[in-house]
């Protein structure tokens, strides 16, 4: 072997010269083909996957769509209905891209579900899971972002609303409010900087999902027992047990998809949307998209503006610290007969915060909203600390592989090692 | 036992079936990368295709032009799915330079009747065939070049007075686009 080129285990002779000099390949091979994964995962480990294919779906719609966007006031409603109406295949791009925002929201709220259903988060995966909340934070962004382009007047007023909670910091809230229009009001410079924002953050977000997925690999996947593998016996390499898994669930992700695109492409969205932006009149109602309806029922619970504001930002800051709230070493909430009634207690809680974003600020859903947001927070400031100290957990198993297979002894598990050390 | 639970089946077509036959996995290889690829397909396919004139583009791709307006040994140029079209009322004299020609030695052999629809107008885009740039000629100051058509100031292309190339890099005549005469004095071009 040459000295300085990688020792490539690749036959074929062309994969084999890029390899030895660039090892992709093996790497790929290493990652996602040998990558020795958890036996015992469920559906809820596709979800990494389906966010990861959503990404690329909203870049690809996004930029064939950027081709026919006129990011200017006074042209930016008219291009987008040039795009449903004139361009070829334009209304699949665009309602691919828009309800794209939706799935992409669902699937990752049960990707950050499921880390929080079977302790994802705690160590050694903190740091995996911090990167996640990133994503999380520039997804919200993004998304914010994107609804602002076409320029209808939820596009105005939400651009207006958000923009304004910075207004709510003392002393630089209105310089900064100024900063982030370019002027004195949501204009012709904000539509402009959104459009290149808009842009740049999904190639951020590759990024970041890039440092995601590698400190994963450092640490290997959590699987629903929240136990470690100890051994062969406990993994399956990645390739084909879970590559043929996430297949699976990325037909019944493209049918759904497939199905709010073809049947009811405008249900998640708003009709005010449709009506160009007037800087003159709000519309009635204002309530922003439905992925975040939960913080803006937050944001409208508290009767102070910074408090308010504070309160709808630290309910995903609190994301960050959760690791070191939750100080209890069992990971899956299988082995927790307390957290586990309380987690799926504040997942309800959360639907119904959503559910309480999206209805008028008074009387009952004021109230309604409150009481869910002290949950909220309380169920990680102060029921999972204590939980930690207090509760007793049930015995959890002795490996994967003896809960998984029933018992299965030494000799089951020497066999199922077997494809492991062929492929 | 070691077979079934195999992932890859490469190494181990001998054992299932022999040799000669694919084995079940191989099958089922083909179907999923059949299946992918179709899909994948057809995925690509309206990304291409929004590529395409949209259709607002499509409606305005045909230019009408009034011609009573020119007067003999004049020329006019309008705009036509974004590029320039030569419209030039030709004198009986240069009618005749051009079919007095012997085709025959032309790089691009066509007879000035088939290019024109009425003798005195020729109407041409105004595109150099050689790398697109607009030739000159159209207004009587401009150089014409030796063949009383036009003059490509990029590469030095020359052109006849039925625009066909005579001198220069370009190696077609000027294309003569689709129109018709909708009137006595009237095309529409497209």
């Amino acid at each position: 072997m040459a000295s300085g080129l990688h020792d490539s285990s690749i036959s074929n002779p062309i994969v084999r010269w890029i390899d030895q000099r660039m090892p992709i390949f093996t790497m790929m091979q290493k990652e996602y083909g040998t990558f020795p994964t958890p036996r015992n995962f469920n559906y809820f480990w596709n979800f990494g996957a389906l966010a990861m294919i959503n990404l690329v779906i909203m870049i690809a719609t996004g930029v064939f769509l950027a081709m026919n966007y006129t990011a200017h006031t006074s042209l930016a409603f008219d291009s987008v209905e040039r795009i449903m109406r004139d361009v070829n295949y334009g209304w699949l791009l665009r309602y691919v891209h828009m309800n794209g925002a939706s799935m992409f929201f669902i699937v990752v709220y049960i990707h950050i579900w499921r880390g929080l259903y079977y302790g994802s988060y705690k160590a050694p995966r903190e740091l995996l899971w911090m990167l996640g909340v990133v994503i999380f934070l520039l997804m919200m962004a993004t998304a914010f972002m994107g609804y602002v382009l076409p320029w209808g007047q939820m596009s105005f007023w939400g651009a207006t609303v958000i923009t304004n909670l910075f207004s709510a910091i003392p002393l630089v809230g209105d310089s900064i409010v100024t900063l982030l229009w370019g002027g004195f009001s949501v204009d012709n410079p904000t539509l402009n900087r959104f459009f290149s924002l808009h842009y740049l953050l999904p190639f951020v977000i590759v990024g970041v999902v890039f440092l995601h997925v590698a400190a994963l690999h450092i640490t290997g996947s959590n699987n629903p027992l929240g136990i470690d593998p100890k051994g062969p016996q406990d993994t399956v390499p990645f390739h084909p047990y879970y590559t043929a898994k996430d297949s699976v669930g990325m037909i019944v992700y493209f049918i759904v998809f497939a199905f709010l695109v073809f049947f009811t492409p405008n249900y998640l969205g708003h009709p005010d949307n449709y009506i160009p932006a007037n800087p003159l009149s709000t519309p009635a109602h204002i309530v922003p998209e439905w992925y975040f309806l939960p913080f803006y029922a937050i944001l409208r619970a508290v009767p102070n503006k910074l408090g308010g504001v504070l309160m709808m930002f630290g309910a995903i800051a609190i994301l960050f610290v959760l690791p070191w709230l939750d100080r209890s070493p069992v990971r899956s909430m299988r082995f927790r007969p307390i957290a586990k009634w309380l987690l799926l207690l504040w997942t309800a809680n959360f639907l119904v915060l959503m559910w309480a974003g999206g209805r008028p600020a008074e009387g009952v859903y004021v109230l309604i909203a409150r009481l869910c947001t002290a949950y909220y927070f309380a169920y990680f400031l102060v029921i999972l600390p204590l939980l930690s100290k207090v509760e007793r957990p049930l015995p959890l198993p002795e490996s994967i592989s003896r809960a998984v297979l029933r018992g299965g002894g030494p000799l089951r598990g020497a066999a199922a090692a077997k494809p492991m050390e062929k492929a | 036992m070691a077979d079934t639970l195999a992932p890859s089946s490469s190494h181990s077509t001998a054992g299932a079936q022999g040799p000669e036959q694919g084995t079940k996995r191989d099958f089922l290889k083909l179907v999923t990368g059949s299946f992918a690829v179709i899909g994948v397909g057809a995925i690509v396919w309206p990304f291409i295709a929004s590529m395409n004139p949209a259709k607002d583009v499509l409606a305005l791709a045909s230019t009408d032009v009034d011609l009573s307006h020119v007067a003999e040994g004049q020329a006019i140029t309008v705009m036509w799915r974004g590029k320039p079209v030569f419209v030039r009322h030709r004198t009986p004299q240069e009618v005749e330079e051009a079919r007095s020609v012997n085709v025959s030695e032309l790089r691009d052999p066509e007879p000035d009747d088939a290019r024109v629809q009425k003798a005195p107008w020729l109407i041409v885009v105004g595109v150099c065939t050689h790398l697109g740039c607009v030739p000159l000629g159209q207004k009587p100051t401009d150089p014409r070049g030796d063949y009383g058509g036009w003059f490509c100031p990029c590469h030095g292309s020359e052109y006849d007075t039925s625009g066909r190339i005579r001198r220069g890099p370009a190696p077609l005549n000027l294309v003569v686009p689709e129109y018709t005469f909708t009137s006595d004095t009237q095309i529409r071009i497209g």
